[in-house]
This record gives structure tokens, C-alpha cells and sequence, in this order.
């Protein structure tokens, strides 16, 4: 075999993953389209694909989807910007004071699974109807699993890294920012990674219950005039705000730590 | 050939050194009276079976484990924590693997500031005195087990400190990395003139590097005997075919025989009344 051929394969399979996705979202597309058109999926609860790609024209002229697409985003940095400060500063002062930890670690832990978005009039109640509510909803769903990860990256350090800090006579400080939190990145970046989910599921999904700004509120609108094919559009919308945050959180994952 | 250490110029000393733990099943004494000195630019080695207290010596001579009781001292200085005049090297992994090799081996030149053009500079001696010129930008996971080892040794290396600490460095390695790397520490041991504690329980490697071999008895932990190896130097692994290398394994194997026999029936008993136990 020569080394162009070699290459050449080399280049593909770099792709291959990309390629296959792709392939299976697309796949998945023809499926579904071909189920509506036979009449095998209900066209009034599935619109067929093909109308929601032509939908996008309208939701995008019509519906100022991109102001909404801001706003909703602007949301999500802010409550994610917010819950990697208090998250990762929490989970530092519960790591460092044992007490603490003893004390709130089965409540954070508890808060993580509870439908806190429930609490949506209370917030309404402090906030009134405006973005903070919906940021304050996110950020609070959030932060337990950003607080919980930060605990367990820090308390996960292997022994002999933390022993190495100690045979160079190493300070608190330098114990924290030298070796502990550079051990536990890859763990605190899983806690910012299902927070940001929990905040995106959250501020998306108090839009919709108030019914203010962003895309939350176009869905409900949408879905209101029942206009499927158009909801379905701005919840792709939706998923393009996921994609933007996680791909920025790898960059960021890779600049502050480049290999694991 | 070099001359050896003279006795008396002693810059460590280990004096009445006593360990004990409180465990589930009652106190086990770790450590039980030892008391030896390592001299100016000598290679010690401290040899014993799994369990004898080698690592719990390493830790206290580190000054990881305070809760110990007799003295160290390094030149004549109490010691009662990490002291910058002893550089460890672990038997785990310890590379940082979000640092490049260079990042790791200028760790400790980091910590007293100096500035990074120069400590780059000086990394990259101790990078070139282990072997590994143009890894100067890998990261740890792109190394192989011997390589990160290396790592950690130039790492220590680049805190001159006086006495290198070892406690089994390359226990994980394979028999002839670990003969190779054994080459490599006793070359810049005998560059450096670094005085060198290594614990380990591979007799080959012990007698490969040493200048005395001290065997430690099963638990308790105590002094059994302190053999002088008296092999030429510079030594290579080469030396592993010799005659008089062979004499001293067999010597140091009939000391150690009997304290590793007593280790595994040890163990047998402990198991079988654990399990015993539980069913």
C-alpha cells in the first residue's frame, strides 16, 4: 500500500465520525418523512420534515427569530457565567471546610433532582416578570451539579499529585491553583457541561411558562397558533444555542487544559 | 574508579525511628527502631519484603508522616515536615498531565520564581541529562510508563535538591526498562555526586545501583543487616553477569528469603481468616 493511500484512508476516517452523524441525522429525517407521508405518523401531531426546513424562511423574517435567538442566549451566558463563578466557589468552600460539606452536600445533592422549576411564581414574586427570573431559574436548577462535580474533582485528586505539592513544600494557595484545580478541571467541566443543560432546559421552559422574550415564548406562541412546522423550527433554534455553548465550553476545556 | 563515601561525613540520619497505626484489628507497629545514616554522595538502598514499612520510612524520611517517633535530620537539621534539602520521587504516576515535559521539570523552578526563559533553559538540561531531548513538548499521556518516570526524576533532579529520595520508582516497569533506567539514574548519580535513598524490593536493582544495602525484616520493620556492596564504579547493567554481582543477590536473597516467607504466610493467615470470617 503507498503512503498517499495511506493518507488518503487516514484523512477519511478523521471524518468518519462527522460524516456518519451526519448521515444519521439525515437518515433519520427520510425515515420520519417518509412515515408522515404515508400517513403512518399523524401529520398533525409530526409535521413531515420538508415543512418544517420550509418553515424556516417564515420563522426567521416573520417571527424576529434572531432577537429572540440573542436573548435567549444572552440568558444562558449570564446563568452560565453565574453558575461557573458560584458553582466551582462553592463546591471549593464545601470541599475546603468538612463541616460544610457534612452539612449541605446531601442537600445540594437532593435540590439536583427536584423539579425547581415549579418554583417559577416565587421567582416572578423577587424578580418580577423580566430576563432575571428566567436567569435566576436557570441558574439556580444549575448549580447543584456544578457545585457536586467541583467536590468530586477536588476530592478525586490521585494522593501522590497532592503528595508531590507537599514535597515541594508547596502553600495552600499554590497546593489549590498549581495541582488541585488543574486535576479536577475535567470533572468541574462535566458539572459545567450538565448544568448548562439544566440552566438551557430551565430558561427555555419559564419563557415558555411566562410567556416573555426569547425563544421559550415563540414556541408558545407558535404552538398556540398551532403551527407545528414553525415550533418545530424554533426548537431547532433551541438546539443551535445547545450546540453554540458546548462548543465554546470545548474550546475553553481545551485552552485551560489541552490534553487529559 | 571513584572512591567511595568515607564513613562519618553522614548528611542524613534516621535515629530510633518508630512507626505504629492503629488499624481495625489493633496497633501494627510499621516501623520499629531502625536507625541508619546515608553519606555524602552515597547510594543507599533499603531492601525488603511487601510490608515491611519501606514506603512508611520513605513517608517519614520525606516528612510526609509526622506521626512517627524518633529523629531525621539532614546535616545536622531536625526535620519535621518536606524539607527542600530532600527530593522525592513516587512509585505512582506523579507527572502533571496537563503540563508539558518541560512545564513539569520546571515545576519547582516555577515555585521560587524564577523567570521562564530562564527556567525553560534549565529544564531542558535536566530533560537532556534523563534522556528524553525532543519529548521537551509532549504531554505526559503522549509518554510511555518509563518516560513519565524520567519525567519525574528530572522534575526532583531540577530542584537540586541534596538528597534524592526514591521510594521504588520503577516498580511498574518491565524487567529491562527497569535495567535501562537503572543505567540512567546511576550515570547522573555519579555525575551529580547525588547522594541517593532508594527503597525498593528488587534485589537486582538494590545491588545493580548501590553503595550499601540495607535489609529490613518482615513486620515489624527492623534493621536485619546493612551489606556493603563493594562493586566497581562507574557500574552499568552490565554488571548484572558478574560473579561477585551474583554473590551478592544470593547473599542478600538467604537474608531476605526467610522475612518474605514470613510475609506470605503473613498474608495466607490474614486471608484466610478474613474469609473465614465472612462465611
Amino acid at each position: 500500500m503507498t503512503a498517499a493511500t495511506l493518507r488518503k484512508r487516514s484523512r477519511l476516517s478523521a471524518y468518519a465520525p462527522a460524516l456518519v452523524g451526519l448521515g444519521t441525522i439525515v437518515g433519520f429525517f427520510l425515515v420520519m418523512e417518509l412515515l408522515v407521508q404515508t400517513g403512518m405518523v399523524n401529520r398533525f401531531i409530526v409535521p413531515p420534515p420538508s415543512e418544517i426546513l420550509g418553515s424556516f424562511g417564515r420563522v426567521i423574517v416573520e417571527e424576529h427569530v434572531f432577537s429572540r435567538f440573542v436573548l435567549t442566549l444572552t440568558e444562558c451566558l449570564t446563568a452560565g457565567v453565574m453558575l461557573t463563578v458560584f458553582g466551582v466557589a462553592g463546591g471549593v468552600l464545601m470541599h475546603r471546610f468538612k463541616l460544610l460539606q457534612q452539612a449541605c452536600e446531601t442537600w445540594v445533592a437532593a435540590m439536583a433532582s427536584a423539579p425547581i422549576v415549579l418554583c417559577y411564581p416565587l421567582f416572578l414574586v423577587i424578580f418580577g416578570r423580566s430576563a432575571w427570573t428566567i436567569i435566576m431559574m436557570g441558574f439556580v436548577a444549575a448549580l447543584p451539579p456544578v457545585i457536586l462535580k467541583t467536590i468530586e474533582g477536588i476530592s478525586g485528586t490521585r494522593k501522590v499529585l497532592v503528595n508531590v505539592g507537599r514535597s515541594f513544600n508547596l502553600t495552600g494557595s499554590q497546593q489549590f491553583w498549581k495541582i488541585l484545580f488543574p486535576a479536577a478541571l475535567p470533572t468541574i467541566f462535566v458539572g459545567i457541561r450538565l448544568g448548562l443543560i439544566f440552566a438551557l432546559i430551565n430558561i427555555v421552559g419559564v419563557e415558555f411558562l411566562i410567556n416573555f422574550g426569547g425563544l421559550g415564548q415563540l414556541i408558545n406562541d407558535l404552538a398556540e397558533r398551532y403551527d407545528l412546522a414553525g415550533t418545530y423550527a424554533a426548537i431547532c433554534f433551541v438546539i443551535l444555542v445547545s450546540i453554540l455553548f458546548f462548543m465554546t465550553l470545548e474550546k475553553i476545556e481545551r485552552w485551560l487544559r489541552p490534553v487529559d | 574508579m571513584s572512591p567511595p563515601p568515607s564513613p562519618g561525613n553522614a548528611i542524613l540520619t534516621a535515629d530510633h525511628i518508630n512507626v505504629r497505626f492503629e488499624t481495625a484489628e489493633g496497633p501494627v507497629v510499621a516501623v520499629d527502631d531502625v536507625s541508619f545514616d546515608v553519606r555524602q554522595g552515597e547510594f543507599l538502598s533499603v531492601i525488603g519484603p511487601s510490608g515491611c514499612g519501606k514506603s512508611t520510612l520513605f513517608n517519614v524520611i520525606g516528612g510526609l508522616l509526622s506521626s512517627h517517633q524518633g529523629v531525621v535530620s539532614v546535616g545536622g537539621e531536625t526535620i519535621n515536615g518536606p524539607h527542600k534539602s530532600i527530593g522525592m520521587v513516587f512509585q505512582e504516576e506523579s507527572t502533571f498531565p496537563w503540563r508539558t515535559v518541560t512545564d513539569n521539570v520546571a515545576f519547582p523552578l516555577e515555585l521560587i520564581g524564577m523567570a521562564r526563559a530562564k527556567r525553560i533553559e534549565r529544564a531542558q538540561h535536566f530533560i537532556g541529562m534523563v534522556g528524553l531531548n525532543g519529548f521537551e513538548n509532549r504531554y505526559p499521556g503522549e509518554l510511555s510508563g518509563g518516560m513519565r518516570q524520567r519525567v519525574s526524576l528530572a522534575r526532583t533532579l531540577a530542584s537540586e535538591p541534596k538528597i534524592l529520595l526514591m521510594d521504588e520508582p520503577f516498580a511498574a516497569l518491565d524487567e529491562q526498562t527497569r535495567l535501562l533506567l537503572g543505567d540512567k539514574v546511576l550515570q547522573i548519580q555519579q555525575q551529580l555526586k547525588q547522594t541517593t535513598l532508594l527503597i525498593t524490593h528488587n534485589i537486582t536493582e538494590a545491588v545493580q545501583m548501590s553503595d550499601r544495602i540495607l535489609v529490613m525484616t518482615y513486620r515489624p520493620g527492623k534493621v536485619k543487616r546493612i551489606v556493603d556492596i563493594d562493586l566497581p564504579r562507574p557500574r552499568t547493567s552490565e554488571i548484572v553477569g558478574s560473579e561477585a554481582f551474583g554473590r551478592y543477590v544470593a547473599q542478600i536473597w538467604a537474608d531476605l528469603r526467610e522475612e518474605a516467607s514470613r510475609g506470605m504466610r503473613d498474608e495466607e493467615s490474614h486471608a484466610l481468616h478474613t474469609h473465614g470470617a465472612a462465611s
